[in-house]
């Protein structure tokens, strides 16, 4: 008998990755802007992204969303209502989107091709540890933040936010009664993050949503330059 | 908790590559997984045992090595290696730098394997 060593250097998400950086080009072809949203459960996803769809389709924006749940329908049903084409993922168990399902629900999207949208929103499983590894061939990763979570939630999921590409903090209408320190928030982002754009905002009072909507304005303007 | 997931493309990968190597057993399997991997090498070994079982590699040792995170420092002129990943600073000038050059890899690097003897 003989020992072999075999060197393979493969990547254990390979097959992932290629998915994503064929979704990536088929985005980049259709020119639309594709963010991944990702936070903890309750940090409020949902409202954030119903308040932002609300505010691109009222400033003329073609928008969509992809909503990953585990179970529920729910949150598609509330993004629906702001008057976007929004897709149910329900991945029944698995902690996170990978590429694959978002290239299954993109295929025979009923009224939606990507090449007819400006902003595609792809609210990830409620989880700030899983979505960190898989790609989906977007364009920005957004972490999410609520005030009522702790300031040293960048601490505690660094990867999550390492890799982010702009960070929000959401709930900002409740943060003295919660007394949340600001500062350290900011400043504990940074740390793990260095150079991250961060939006403070309130989907409730719409604070910091017009700040959010340049943002994403400027970066889908940028795709071109 | 993805590591099941990890684990089990773990070994759809090496099986593949067993097909070379026809009744090869494999001892041992390899990875460099790097600090902001987000996953915990003591969950992959905990699953490595029941995702094996019953395929080519059953019995092999998983070693799962992982690697610092390191970063490009611009002032220095230097890739320098952290101690963790709470700060992502020069350890010589303090900067901080989001220009990362190693730590979030995730790949099989090699495999041991017994080959089969030849039939003559």
């Amino acid at each position: 008998m003989t020992t072999r060593i075999v060197e393979l250097r493969r990547g254990i998400l390979k097959k992932n990755d290629e998915l994503a950086a064929g979704l990536r080009a088929s985005y980049g072809a259709a020119g639309v802007l594709v963010l991944n949203l990702v936070s903890s459960p309750g940090t409020g996803k949902t409202a954030f992204l119903e308040r932002t769809l609300r505010d691109l389709k009222a400033g003329g924006a073609r928008v969509a969303a992809l909503v990953g749940d585990l179970e529920t329908d729910n949150d598609a049903r509330r993004l629906a209502a702001s008057g976007a084409p929004v897709r149910q993922i329900n991945t029944h168990g698995i902690c996170h989107l990978d590429a694959e399902m978002i290239a299954k629900h993109l295929d025979g999207w009923e009224g939606v091709a990507l090449g007819g949208l400006d902003y595609l929103f792809i609210e990830n499983v409620g989880n700030l540890v899983c979505p960190s590894s898989y790609d989906l061939g977007e364009k920005i990763r957004v972490a999410l933040l609520s005030v009522t979570e702790g300031e040293d939630k960048p601490l505690k999921y660094p990867t999550l936010f390492n890799s982010a590409d702009a960070a929000v903090i959401t709930k900002m209408d409740i943060a003295e009664p919660c007394g949340f320190d600001r500062e350290l928030a900011l400043r504990n982002i940074n740390e793990i993050r260095p150079g991250i754009r961060i939006f403070e905002t309130s989907a409730k009072t719409g604070a910091g949503m017009g700040e959010w909507l340049a943002y994403l304005a400027g970066e889908r303007a940028a795709r071109w330059k | 908790m993805h590591e099941l997931s990890i684990v089990t493309s773990i070994v759809e990968t090496v099986t593949e590559s067993l097909t070379a190597y026809p009744g090869a057993r494999v001892k041992e399997v390899r990875l460099r997984v790097g600090a902001l991997a987000s996953v915990v090498p003591e969950s992959l070994e905990f699953c490595w045992g029941i995702v094996t079982a019953e395929t080519p590699l059953a019995g092999s040792l998983l070693v799962v090595n992982v690697l610092p995170v390191v970063m490009r420092c611009a002032p220095c002129g230097v890739d320098v290696e952290l101690d963790g990943v709470q700060s992502f600073r020069c350890p010589r000038c303090g900067e901080p730098s989001h220009d990362l050059r190693q730590g979030r890899e995730m790949e099989i690097d090699s495999i041991e394997i017994d080959e089969a003897e030849e039939t003559a």
